[in-house]
């Protein structure tokens, strides 16, 4: 199925209005990635009834506030068991879980890969800005080396995480990435993810001017998509083991991922999934 | 009428499943209350490990064993560990497996099954066991036998029934001509 | 087996089996943990029997995600429950306050072994009772019961899930490792005989439905993901509506009944069981194990014709300051007997409010006090 989506006011009626304005800065890619995701849904004809998102704490997880559907609003890190549980309670949901880099595979990086693992009938989006923004960015899992942030003034020495390895390794069975840049891509990349039985995963690599990028010479949204349009390439099948980002360096997009394996329902015999 | 029985043993001697059985065979079949509790330790196997069960024909409030009116031991350490009890009770019941255990210093009277020999001579030294529970119940008649036998039905792996309950037979009428004996 | 799974008839159960039979007895369908010793029992046992019955068992990478899945799965509709033992209780502090402030019903339970940190993985306390006040950041209140045998733990686990669904709050069962790991005949309760209570359902449509606006008795109805009414939950300080609202005003509005909702139906929720209080001079508080060895000494110490009583706290949280209150002043004596340094104690010593002595016999774990210990002590507080 098809639907033409002409104006925002067919998002207008996923989003609540009575919560607006949102948190997010100008020039941050939240609100872009979250567009992104209500398109698919809407192009999908997904009954809303029967989605519900989960976040856990920070800017992107702020989302699940805004959107007009069960929307859960967790702990830091505890978004992935918490859609879990959901999940297994009622396996008619389809469980969307809207979360930050930081928020993900840091404080619930070991919740993630056991998600992936169990192969868990979630789709992940997460929004990878490279830092810790709500608290002032600091550095975190995904910092590149060498980047500076608010806890690594003098640059960041620690190496970083890729987000798309670590899914592809703990055994997601799609993992694509995007940057804010690439919304076609972006849209339909989710599009495919909410399709796939289990643990689906897109990383949409976002700005995120107001602290990240000032400390790392992109003080603007427009200077941070500018980076994008230089440094990435879209290489679909590539090695998800190769694709890590360094500082300022290449953005390699594309679907890395996309096979299949029994997902958490089938394993357990209760795949009540309509979809 | 309370009976406070202990068995005691190394951990992997089944000594906490006959002390379940016991304590299941005197609440559910003989309608008696019984708690049964057990110390153990970190080891699965090896380790001195006891099992407690009190039966009353009222209600009991302190679930422990005080007083041991009878007490059934299949190592040395759980000998040496726990008999002191003993002299706390008048007349209390001792049996030992006397492959296992040499009651050194020990005056009182007690009573001896070759429990484990016998269990490896049916071909399955892990119903040695069953065979100290037969004695015990044979000795000292805290449980009738049926419920027991019940108990043991319930309580082991599926396919062993029988096997068991030989057992049980073996230890308990050892333990009938002991009495006998005496 | 008969209906739906439930069991019928009696049984020679540890706590930790009753526990889960419990469970399944009140309607649980979901339960996620992860093994701890003493708790073990409960988890394996679900494992077992939730599959048989159409429910859920998972096995979680932590406490932090058995607790968390388990609010996830009360939102999905589930009856839900964990089980763990201290180092994992501390680890599910976190989601245990999401639960306390998204009001999610689910039932808790904590076999409590001796700590701190790893402790006594094997061996009984009862020094997790401040932290089941206490444990999760910011002001709340917490129900938690104390069952005393197996046959408690069963009778327990099912008051507890009825009282989180009633009030829509996570239930702690603060059992023991004595209570767990002993064993003892348990009557299951026939399914016609039960009484179980399961979360008010929203009564407008959903475009008229808010959340979080609470019925006269301060528990707002529930509705779960799925049916149709577009909710949103969060941890952030909330409206009626359920959506964030960072003022005080909205702290004190939210807080005060998360509080109230407890605290004035504490009548309702508490339960206790006195023994010769009547007239009795000295009165033996306790709870859970510890209550069995407190009976027996008592019973010695009437023997010896001295006027001693107990109470046993079936309910430690919300603390039964009424009884407490009505027993001091015609007391020589409250000893309180507990697993640990002195928790329960201070509840006792402050609503005794000077009435009365209040004597505390402490333990730190690892074993239940002796009877003659308390009984010696009873003699002194009654001379």
């Amino acid at each position: 199925m098809t639907i033409e989506i002409a104006n925002t006011k067919v998002i207008d009626q996923y989003i609540r209005q009575d919560r607006m304005p949102h948190i997010w800065c100008p020039g941050c890619g939240i609100g872009t990635v979250l567009h992104a995701l209500i398109r698919s849904l809407v192009k999908g004809g997904y009954d809303m009834d029967k989605v519900a998102m989960v976040s856990g704490i920070g800017c992107t997880a702020r989302a699940a506030g805004y959107v007009k559907m069960d929307s859960f609003h967790t702990t830091h890190g505890r978004a992935l068991p918490f859609a879990t549980g959901l999940k297994l309670a009622n396996p008619d949901l389809k469980v969307i879980l809207f979360s930050g880099d930081g928020d993900l595979v840091s404080i619930g990086g070991n919740h993630f890969i056991h998600a992936a693992r169990r192969n868990m009938d979630i789709t992940v989006i997460c929004v990878n800005n490279f830092n810790y923004g709500m608290t002032g960015g600091q550095m975190g899992p995904t910092t590149p080396t060498g980047a500076r942030t608010s806890t690594s003034r003098s640059g960041n020495y620690e190496p970083s995480f890729s987000i798309p390895a670590l899914a592809a390794a703990s055994g997601a069975v799609y993992v694509a990435r995007w940057t804010c840049l690439h919304l076609r891509q972006l849209e339909n990349s989710i599009s495919e993810a909410l399709t796939r039985k289990g643990f689906s995963l897109v990383e949409a690599i976002s700005p995120c001017p107001t602290v990240y990028g000032r400390l790392n010479k992109q003080p603007t949204g427009l200077d941070q998509m500018k980076y994008y349009q230089t440094a990435s390439s879209v290489e679909n099948g590539a090695d998800p083991m190769k694709v890590g980002i360094e500082l300022n360096g290449k953005i390699t997009c594309g679907k890395f991922v996309d096979i299949e394996r029994p997902s958490y329902l089938e394993m357990a015999g209760f795949d009540k999934e309509t979809r | 009428m309370e009976s406070q029985v202990v068995l005691g043993g190394f951990g992997g001697q089944g000594i906490i499943l006959a002390g379940f059985i016991l304590g299941q065979a005197s609440a559910i079949y003989d309608h008696q209350s019984a708690t049964f509790t057990q110390d153990y330790g970190p080891e699965a196997r090896g380790g001195a490990c006891r099992a407690q069960v009190v039966i009353s024909d009222g209600t009991i409030s302190y679930p422990y064993v005080q007083n041991p009116t009878a007490m059934a031991v299949m190592s040395q350490e759980a000998f040496t560990k726990y008999t002191p009890e003993l002299a706390r009770v008048k007349n209390p019941i001792l049996i030992i497996d006397e492959d296992l255990v040499k009651p050194a210093n020990y005056t009182a009277k007690y009573y001896k099954i070759a429990a484990t020999r016998i269990a490896r001579e049916m071909g399955r030294p892990n119903i040695a066991n069953i065979v100290m529970l037969g004695f015990l119940i044979g000795v000292t008649g805290v449980a009738s036998a049926e419920s027991v036998k019940q108990s043991i039905r319930d309580a082991v792996p599926k396919g062993t029934e029988e096997l068991n309950m030989r057992a049980f037979e073996q230890g308990y009428s050892q333990g009938i001509e002991a009495i006998k004996a005496n | 087996m008969s209906n739906n799974g439930h069991l019928s008839g009696s049984f020679y159960f540890n706590g930790d089996i009753a526990c889960a039979e419990g469970a399944i007895s009140a309607g649980c369908r979901f339960f996620a943990g992860y093994p701890i010793t003493p708790a073990t029992e409960i988890a394996e046992r679900m494992s077992e029997r939730l599959p048989e019955i159409g429910g859920v068992y998972i096995q979680m990478e932590d406490e932090l995600a058995s607790m968390a899945a388990i609010l996830g799965a009360a939102w999905g509709g589930k009856k839900s429950m964990t089980s763990t033992s201290g180092p994992g209780f501390s680890l599910m502090m976190e989601n245990l306050g999401l639960g306390y402030m998204t009001e999610t019903p689910c039932v808790v339970v904590n076999v409590q072994r001796a700590g701190p940190s790893t402790g006594l993985p094997t061996l009984v306390a009862q020094a997790d009772m401040m932290q089941a006040r206490w444990g999760a950041h910011g002001c709340y209140s917490a129900i938690a019961l104390c069952p005393s045998s197996p046959q408690e733990m069963y009778d327990y686990t099912i008051k507890a899930f009825n009282l989180s669904e009633k009030y829509r709050v996570p239930v702690l069962l603060m059992a023991d490792e004595a209570v767990g790991h002993m064993s003892e005949k348990v009557t299951i309760t026939p399914p016609e005989k039960l009484k179980l209570v399961t979360r008010r359902k929203p009564t407008v449509s959903p475009d008229k439905f808010n959340p979080y606006q609470p019925d006269a008795d301060l528990v707002p109805p529930m509705a779960n993901a799925g049916e149709g009414y577009g909710f949103h939950v969060t941890g952030l300080t909330h409206d009626e509506r359920g959506y964030p609202v960072m003022t005080p005003q909205a702290q004190e509005k939210l807080v005060r009944r998360l509080v109230d909702k407890i605290d004035k139906n504490r009548d309702d929720i508490i339960e206790v069981e006195e023994w010769d209080t009547d007239d009795a001079e000295v009165v033996v508080v306790s709870y859970g194990i510890s209550a069995r060895i407190v009976r027996y000494a008592v019973e010695l110490a009437r023997k010896e014709g001295i006027k001693a009583g107990m109470l046993k706290l079936i309910t430690v949280w919300p603390f039964a300051e009424s009884t407490i209150k009505r027993l001091a002043p015609r007391l020589k004596s409250f000893i309180v007997v507990e697993i640990n340094a002195g928790q329960i104690v201070l509840e006792v010593e402050r609503c005794a409010a000077g009435q009365t002595k209040t004597v505390l016999l402490p333990g730190m774990g690892g074993a239940v006090h002796h009877p003659d210990v308390i009984l010696e002590a009873i003699r002194k507080a009654a001379k």
